[in-house]
């Protein structure tokens, strides 16, 4: 049988406000255990929750960016269970009425195709603590310092239909949030965490069949093995006939598997009510299309500008746009050197294989904008020929100063003086009469092959510094 | 749950008494977590009534007002989720006001019921009870269901004459229910009212009989959340080794709470939980906007309502602690005020057999200043609350 998986992924999505979403308290990553949990982290008796507004804006601006309803009235809920890191014994969350409701966005596939996925909701809610295993002999130890951080939790709908799809999901949603700036996206550090639900049905079915959830997977290339690897489960359980059993999963990444979590820990009745400590979120027209009015050009409108205005590739406008600062920074350096496809060239080879090379990000490139366009400039103008800009670029990189700093310190200018290149030319024609004989003896198609010998020699002579093309010419001129 | 637990910060409550230039003395006896009319659920044991000390002082507020009864205070607060301020109050002779909900700051009260839970003055006179609401008073950012209405000064209006006041009667708080000698109190009061020109105008609230079952639905499915908190981690009584998680959880709120707490939590866990959550919360939040629109409806005819504060005086200590059903009955006419958000007080209005009567005033939301005007020409021409128990005369000394 051939199965169709249907998966669905719930992202939750740390907001990068700088205070919790109902304290006073700072959010940032890192800090001393418990140094961020102020008397209402710690659910002291008598505190209260006080909203953040940055959040909810934050939430408003994910709901734009995917088209969706925003929900006018929104309610908190009380979602019940006890945990040690969930200090009141509830997490404060949206249930009935989240404050986004449908929206949808585009996913591009490897093979360049564009998908549009559902956005069944999102809701706001707030994170609970860490519970640490290791280092207490035996004890558990608690660190409130993230319980409280803002989560913005997306739900997809079942329409993703493949780990690659998945893949492709996660790094769209990525692209879009870092976008708004209302996230940091940073993985690693638990910004993005993404549970997924996924079932097989046979091909061309439209019933759904029994699903299994994966929780808390936390990077792009774990979702897709653990997508593959419950994919294959599932499979071998229904063509042998058997049923699969709907559960909550881990997915372990030393062993590449999923196993079910203890039953124990999702047999819960969370009992949801509306929060009575807050008061529903109202937002008017004119809070919801401020926000609308300042929203910055979105992933997708931006690859499609990229090939409209810049005639660039699909590919390219895609790898170009993935993030506001990598988009920025090519598009400082397309008016900068005033050819977008060079640059499209140089920001995607050099530029990004060097900032791979070194595991850094486009924020803290060495070679800024504008010099990599004023590079761009000395290529375009034959000062330097495409080679010499690399060992420039290098030297830019080790931050030995701009473009113009580096080819005159290192003399890389290219020789484009006619008459000297003719005297080096000359010279070199002297030396080798063997090879000018056999050159000149060769049938047409294999001259071309030779004739890159003179060039080597005449490139030797002058340094690496001859103009390639003029070197072409004056050889195709004295060869006769 | 709480023994020897000492708040790092202070109640939004306690920071205005505080700049206000308040002498705190210190803390009083309560039912545990609130939960009760008799004070007698404490785990630091009962308070006994000022007036006779083999009788209840009321509850939850029993020791605020034993403490201003017998002269060991001038003046205490108290919370009111059901009649908390008003029924202890009334028990021991003394002046108590529930705020409007959102009148006065929740930050720092340990919360019983969220939506019900209000702070508020008990003293002496109606007087002492305005001053002291003005240093409570007002809208507080961290607290969000605390109300941005504007603070009147509460003494400007005490002297106001009662000329024309129209004050409604509801029918359902003079029924079967209501001890006779009380209910003869209450009418004395209500014509000494009258006889400073006021109208006595009979009203309805018909759905008063669904108040206790809203409350006990309501008030203990909040409760249970509220009180999730109190699990041993973090502060607090934690039960002795712990084998795992589980045992820990279990064995501390076993040990830790008291019976009424128990029930309640076991009540409201019921009530929220999956397949009942229609049926008894949402169903109790639907019950609850009829009442409410009830006194909204009567408040289209008349200024304030009228009637006791309690079915009958103070209770014997052990007469009603083994029966939960027949303490709930005690709060019957103080439920629904807290239910509709509306401010209540009671007012000492006269003696059956030496125990105290408390005659109820309820007003529109955010009228405050009319229930302590009324209170206060009460107090102008009776001199109730100026009794003092034979047990405090050697404090007045």
């Amino acid at each position: 049988m051939r199965w169709e998986p249907v998966i669905g992924l719930e992202v939750h999505l740390q907001l990068a406000t700088v205070s919790k979403i109902f304290s006073g308290s700072p959010t940032t990553f890192g800090a001393a255990p418990n140094t961020q949990a102020s008397a209402v982290d710690l659910a002291m008796p008598g505190t209260l929750p006080v909203l953040n507004e940055k959040a909810v804006r934050f939430a408003v601006m994910f709901g734009l960016g995917i088209g969706a309803r925003i929900g006018k009235r929104s309610v908190f809920d009380r979602k019940n269970y006890f945990y040690p890191d969930l200090p009141k014994g509830y997490q404060i969350s949206q249930f009935e009425a989240p404050i986004v409701g449908q929206g949808s966005f585009e996913i591009l596939l490897e093979d360049g195709a564009v998908r549009t996925i559902g956005i069944t909701r999102a809701h706001l809610e707030e994170d609970a603590g860490k519970s640490l295993h290791e280092d207490f002999h035996g004890q558990t130890g608690i660190d409130l310092n993230r319980a409280g951080t803002p989560l913005l939790e997306i739900v997809s709908e079942p329409e993703i239909r493949s780990a690659a799809e998945a893949v492709a999901y996660l790094k769209a949603l990525h692209s879009l949030v870092t976008y708004l700036g209302i996230s940091d996206g940073n993985m690693s550090e638990g910004s993005m965490r993404c549970d997924v639900n996924i079932s097989l049905r046979p091909a061309g079915s439209d019933t759904l069949g029994t699903r299994a959830e994966i929780k808390n997977v936390n990077s792009f290339r774990f979702v897709e093995k653990a997508i593959r690897h419950e994919i294959a489960r599932q499979a071998d359980i229904l063509d042998d006939g058997g049923k699969v059993v709907q559960e909550t999963r881990l997915y372990d990444p030393e062993k590449d598997e999923t196993r079910p979590m203890r039953s124990k820990e999702v047999a819960n009745d969370y009992r949801y009510f509306p929060e009575p400590d807050l008061l529903p979120v109202v937002l008017d027209d004119a809070y919801i299309e401020a926000i609308r009015s300042n929203l910055p050009e979105l992933p997708a409108d931006k690859r499609r500008r990229f090939t409209a205005q810049y005639g660039l590739s699909e590919y390219d406008a895609n790898v170009l746009s993935d993030s506001r600062a990598l988009a920025d920074y090519y598009e400082a350096v397309a008016a900068g050197c005033g050819n977008a496809k060079i640059a499209a060239n140089w920001v995607q080879v050099e530029l990004l294989g060097q900032l791979n090379r070194d595991e850094q990000t486009i924020g803290n490139s060495p070679v800024a904008a504008a010099d990599l366009a004023g590079l761009i400039r000395r290529i375009l103008d034959q000062s330097i020929s495409g080679k010499i800009a690399k060992q420039v670029f290098e030297a830019m990189w080790r931050g030995e100063g701009t473009a113009d700093e580096v080819i005159e310190a290192r003399g890389l200018r290219q020789e484009s003086d006619s008459g000297a290149l003719e005297a080096i030319v000359d010279q070199v024609i002297a030396e080798h009469a063997a090879q000018v004989q056999q050159y000149l003896e060769a049938e047409e198609a294999k001259r071309r092959k030779l004739v890159g010998f003179f060039v080597g020699q005449v490139m030797k002579l002058s340094g690496g510094q001859a103009n390639p093309q003029m070197v072409n010419e004056l050889l195709a001129k004295k060869l006769v | 749950m709480l023994d020897n637990f000492i708040p790092p910060y202070d109640a939004t409550v306690i920071q205005r008494f505080k700049s206000a230039g308040a002498v705190l003395l210190g803390k009083t006896n309560l039912d545990e977590f609130a939960m009760g009319s008799s004070t007698e659920s404490s785990f630091y044991g009962p308070t006994f009534n000022p007036w006779n000390t083999s009788l209840v002082p009321g509850g939850s507020s029993g020791g605020s007002a034993a403490a201003v009864a017998g002269l060991l205070a001038p003046a205490a607060t108290g919370t009111d989720t059901g009649g908390s301020i008003r029924q202890p109050a009334a028990f021991c002779g003394v002046t108590g006001l529930k705020p409007t909900y959102g009148r006065v700051s929740r930050m720092g009260m340990v919360a019983f019921a969220s939506s019900l839970d209000q702070a508020g003055p008990m003293a002496h006179t109606a007087q002492d009870c305005a001053l002291l609401l003005n240093a409570m008073a007002g809208y507080d950012p961290l607290d969000s269901t605390s109300s941005p209405e504007a603070v009147e000064d509460y003494c400007h209006r005490l002297r106001e004459p009662l000329n024309g006041l129209r004050i409604g009667l509801p029918r359902e708080y003079f029924g079967d229910g209501l001890d006779a000698a009380t209910g003869e109190c209450i009418r004395v009061a209500l014509r000494e009212l009258e006889a400073q020109g006021a109208e006595l105008v009979e009203v309805s609230l018909p759905h008063s009989t669904l108040t206790i079952p809203t409350y006990y639905i309501i008030a203990p499915a909040e409760a249970s959340t509220n009180l999730s908190r109190f699990d041993g981690v973090r502060y607090g009584y934690r039960c002795e080794d712990p084998v795992d998680l589980h045992d820990l959880y279990t064995r501390t709120r076993q040990q830790g709470f008291g019976d009424e707490v128990k029930r309640r939590t076991l009540v409201g866990t019921y009530a929220l939980s999956a397949g009942y959550y229609d049926a008894y919360y949402r169903k109790a939040q639907q019950v609850r906007r009829l009442i409410k629109q009830d006194f909204l409806d009567c408040f289209e005819k008349v200024d304030i309502l009228a009637g006791p504060t309690t079915p009958g005086p103070a209770f014997p200590l052990g007469a009603k602690s083994n029966d939960p059903i027949a303490m709930y009955l005690e709060d019957v006419y103080t439920l629904a005020v807290n239910l509709a958000g509306l401010p209540g007080m009671s007012v000492p209005a006269g003696f059956v057999d030496g125990k105290p009567v408390g005659l109820q005033l309820i007003g529109r939301h955010f009228d405050e200043a009319r229930l302590l005007n009324v209170a206060h020409q009460f107090q102008q021409s009776t001199d109730w609350h100026l009794r003092v128990p034979e047990s405090a005369m050697g404090g007045r000394q």
